[in-house]
């Protein structure tokens, strides 16, 4: 009979090698460089939100409601000095954004999924709207300076509010259509065909079924295209923002500012951040934090609105 | 059914019956002209752009001087229109921020791709996309505040408070976690039946990581890359408020020199008490700049779509 | 033979006239065509040599049906569908007749869902579909220029391979039919009705508001097809309904496609050749055409299940129904 265990030698060498490898010095380094990696980029974000809190913390506890009230002044101890024509500025731009860029961008973003015919004309289309979402933002800054304050000047009375927000929607218009033209794709056909099934027109699919499904992606989209529209500040500066005193009184809800000259949040960092007396850099950072917290905000909630559902829709 | 109730006969059905509602129709068709006109918006927008940029940069180009145009810096006020002064601060600007952000993102994210356990992907990757919000502003200020002084300063103490290496820092702590999402995009999109075909053949997850799955998703982290790169060279504020240079700079290869990337002297030529409204050559050069900064991120971002492109034939 | 005896024999297929019955025994027709189909004893004897049994029943249709009991509502004269170049079916004449069961059957990949599909304009999602020849609906051109696809899927009504209620309450999954085609009175007796003419409405009476959702796959097939029959059409396509349900549901299911014959006329497309002689009048038996380097789906036979199954014309219905392939 044969025996079909293996010769001690032979078993002993087997043995040596499956069990006897040692650590692997190699692996366990990389995994350490990666994670490093990882934490140096966490750290460094973290650094620097702390860093903001700790320089402009002291502004915020010393006179929190001035800081919000304030205006725009020279000196960086005048008792008036605050961010409220910021504020002003950066609401309308954000109503803007709203107004004009979410319904402009979810339409198109419907009419790409659910109407154009695959055709070259239509990847045109779709090519150049991802274009147009990596051109710099400085270059949209000059469409709004020609097209805006120049050419329609009849309708916004020059390098106003209004240019701004105009151009500042237009800015975010792409990045509006790319995430709801996803999230409507998103949809499974399937919901699709039970509509057309029971005699639905097309717009009724659309209404009734399509864009209800796509909703949490939709916002998620419109959420962080917001935070993006109010961090901008280059393409403010073609538009002729104000960076040393400015004149309105800025109260928030008075449409008339949309024909005067504005400033917005970025503007008012950039200005005090750019100034040389030391006594503005903690102005400039509680400046960063009011920014910060409503952008943060933004983007948290969007991400956190994708995640929830996403995880809903997988669980169904 | 009694077979001797009559079944009612068919219903006579008269030619136009399945014609539909000329109401709804018309309905219809309004919504789809609506929806469309929104969709070819973007192609007006492109057109204006185009626009913009084309007639005075033309009417720039054609009148400079072009002894103006290679001279000791970028002075616009003075006439004076070194273009590769921009050029090159652009480049050192983006070369910084590419050594930052791509070893950094790249290796974050193929960390969050093929080691963290679920529940550390779960916090960690979203926490990366909220901070990749910051406005651009905010790290323009960091940068002038923190990263000069304590690095670029405490390294190299000839650098000023204003340098482009502070900038290209800055910028590249910027551009991390876009760079960190897109590659972890791409590497997730590789099956994960080829890392168990390396797993079955005895490799460690180094080697299969390394060796199958980078190479696997290598468009993808090229189309990283490529967008990465075309969001640094079109950053704006973070030069302009920490990478020095006011109404203009000399010409220097030198990072630890103050400079003017191509995007901040157009804000710089921009700003300054009521010169919106400009004349003279000195307004124009900036639409020149925006055009040639337009056709170089036009460029990238092609270049990126046909990695993007080569991604999805692949899967 | 009395026309009496032949009638209480036909009984399933209910009410058809003599004309009809006779014209439907085409080119067979002969004594001992008809004896046999009565006999059923399953013993099988050829009278006249193979006859192509491709039957042409264009020909063979006369204007007298319109107004007879088992009229033609869906005729099909020598059809094809192509998706772009590829003609995924073709050569098809197929009449559909009232309050009948018609069964489609045949292997995956011979067409018999795109068929399906290009009676309720279907098709008119997938780009580059497109359909040759005639189908006509009450003698309406179903692909004619000015026909509204939206009327057409209002009278010729489908229920999917997957169940897919709207993820709204069971109430508003059969409502919503009605509501888009303008009835905003009325909507609670339409949504009793359709349910129970589903056999769901015991099971669910108590929640309607509940989401559709939250029923099993039997029921949320049945609530389709509440939704499907809440708007009244004429015609309900079926494509594979079973196919994704277990035996229990399965039968459920059949047993209420057996009840709504009475009300509707259904096409039903079935990979479950048991199935199909179980709830078909008719049945139809597809096949792939694979001559020529394409795969072309074409109709092999059609004829009452009965006869189909037991004493089919042609050898390719005869190989796939033993099992011989498919």
């Amino acid at each position: 009979m044969v025996s079909t265990l293996l010769d001690p030698k032979t078993k002993e060498r087997v043995q040596k090698q499956i069990t006897g490898g040692g650590v692997d010095w190699r692996g366990t380094a990389f995994v350490v460089v990666l994670l490093a990696a990882l934490l140096v980029t966490l750290a460094v974000l973290v650094i620097l939100v702390a860093d903001q809190l700790q320089l402009g913390w002291g502004v915020f506890t010393e006179r929190t409601w001035d800081f919000l009230n304030g205006t725009l002044r020279s000196q960086p101890d005048d008792p008036v000095i605050g961010v409220k024509q910021g504020l002003v500025g950066t609401f309308w731009i954000a109503v803007f954004t709203i107004v004009l860029a979410f319904p402009t961008g979810i339409a198109a973003a419907v009419y790409l999924e659910e109407y154009a015919p695959r055709n070259r004309f239509t990847s045109f289309i779709d090519l150049n709207i991802r274009n147009l979402a990596g051109v710099p933002s400085v270059v949209y800054g000059i469409l709004g300076l020609t097209i805006f304050v120049q050419q329609l000047e009849w309708l916004t009375k020059g390098p106003t509010l209004m240019a701004a927000g105009l151009t500042i929607a237009v800015l975010v218009l792409p990045i509006v259509i790319i995430t709801s033209a996803e999230a409507v794709r998103a949809v499974p056909q399937p919901l699709r065909e039970a509509g057309y099934g029971v005699g639905s027109t097309k717009w009724e699919v659309i209404r009734h079924h399509i864009l209800p499904y796509a909703a949490p992606g939709i916002l998620t989209g419109t959420l962080l295209s917001l935070a993006r529209a109010v961090g901008e500040a280059a393409p403010l500066i073609l538009v002729g923002a104000i960076t040393g005193r400015l004149a309105s009184e800025g109260s928030f809800l008075d449409p008339g500012q949309l024909t005067e000259r504005f400033t917005a949040m970025p503007i008012v960092i950039t200005t005090w951040a750019s100034r040389p007396q030391k006594e503005f850099v903690p102005l400039a950072a509680a400046a960063i934090i009011v920014l910060l917290a409503f952008v943060l905000l933004l983007n948290a909630t969007a991400i956190f609105l994708r995640n929830h559902f996403e995880r809903k829709r997988e669980g169904r | 059914m009694s077979m001797t109730e009559a079944r009612p006969a068919p219903r006579p059905m008269p030619p136009d019956a399945l014609n539909g509602d000329t109401r709804r129709k018309a309905r219809e068709m309004v919504v789809k002209y609506l929806f469309m006109a929104a969709a070819l918006a973007s192609i007006l927008i492109s057109v204006l752009i185009l626009w913009s940029l084309v007639s005075e940069a033309w009417s720039f180009i054609s009148q400079v001087d072009v002894s103006a145009l290679n001279t000791i810096g970028w002075f616009p006020r003075r006439g004076l229109y070194d273009l590769p002064t921009l050029i090159v601060a652009s480049l050192i600007v983006t070369g910084i921020a590419m050594l930052i952000a791509v070893p950094l993102g790249l290796l974050s994210a193929i960390y969050l791709s093929e080691y963290a356990r679920p529940r550390v992907r779960k916090v960690v990757k979203p926490t990366l996309e909220i901070l990749a919000g910051i406005p651009s502003v905010v790290l323009g200020f960091f940068a002038l505040q923190w990263i000069s002084p304590e690095i670029i300063q405490n390294i190299w103490s000839s650098a000023g408070p204003q340098t482009l290496a502070a900038a290209g820092v800055g910028v590249g702590i910027l551009t991390i976690p876009l760079m960190a999402s897109v590659s972890e995009d791409a590497m997730s999109a590789v099956p994960g039946s080829l890392r168990e075909a390396s797993a079955g053949i005895g490799a460690r997850k180094m080697t299969t990581t390394l060796r199958v799955v980078v190479p696997a998703a290598i468009s993808g982290l090229t189309a990283a890359f490529i967008i990465s790169a075309s969001r640094a060279i079109g950053e704006t504020m973070v030069v302009f408020i920490a990478g020095g240079g006011g109404d203009g700079a000399l010409y220097t290869a030198d990072p630890l020199d103050p400079g003017l990337t191509m995007t901040a002297a157009m804000a710089s030529v921009a700003t300054g008490t009521d010169n919106v409204v400009g004349e003279g050559l000195t307004f124009q050069s900036l639409y020149f700049v925006g055009f040639l900064l337009f056709v170089i991120t036009l460029g990238l971002n092609l270049a990126a779509d046909v990695f993007v492109r080569r991604v999805r034939n692949v899967y | 033979m009395t026309d009496a005896d032949r009638v209480t024999t036909d009984e399933r297929t209910g009410g058809m006239s003599m004309a009809d019955e006779r014209a439907t025994a085409g080119p067979r027709v002969g004594e001992g065509a008809e004896d046999r189909h009565r006999d059923q004893t399953g013993e099988r004897d050829h009278i006249t040599p193979s006859i192509e049994l491709k039957t042409d029943f264009a020909s063979t249709h006369t204007e007298d049906e319109a107004t007879a009991g088992a009229a033609i509502v869906l005729d099909v004269r020598d059809v094809a569908v192509y998706y772009g170049d590829f003609r995924a079916v073709a050569g098809v004449n197929l009449p559909i007749r009232m309050n009948e069961v018609t069964g489609m059957i045949g292997p995956s990949g011979c067409g018999k869902s795109t068929m399906l599909r290009a009676f309720n304009r279907m098709n008119d999602l997938i780009l580059g579909a497109r359909v040759e020849g005639l189908i006509s609906y009450h003698g309406i051109d179903l692909y004619g220029p000015d026909v509204d696809p939206v009327e057409v899927r209002r009278r010729i009504g489908m229920v999917f391979q997957k169940p897919n209620p709207f993820p709204k309450s069971i109430y508003d999954n059969v409502a919503y039919g009605p509501r888009i085609a303008g009835q905003r009175k009325g909507l609670e007796e339409v949504v009793e009705r359709s349910l129970r003419s589903a056999a769901l409405w015991d099971e669910v009476k108590d929640r309607l508001k509940d989401s559709a959702l939250s029923l099993s796959g039997g029921q949320q097939q049945r609530l389709c097809i509440a939704r499907a029959i809440a708007i009244e059409p004429d015609v309900v396509l079926m494509d594979e309904p079973c196919s994704a349900l277990d035996p229990i549901a399965t039968n459920a299911i059949e047993e209420l496609i057996r009840q709504l014959r009475e009300d509707y006329t259904i096409v039903i497309v079935t990979h479950n050749m048991q199935q199909a002689a179980r709830i078909s009048d008719r049945t139809a038996f597809f096949t792939t055409n694979v001559s020529g380097g394409k795969r072309t789906g074409e109709l092999v036979e059609f004829d009452y299940t009965d006869k189909l199954f037991t004493n089919p014309g042609d050898k390719r219905t005869e190989d796939y129904l033993t099992g011989r392939f498919g």
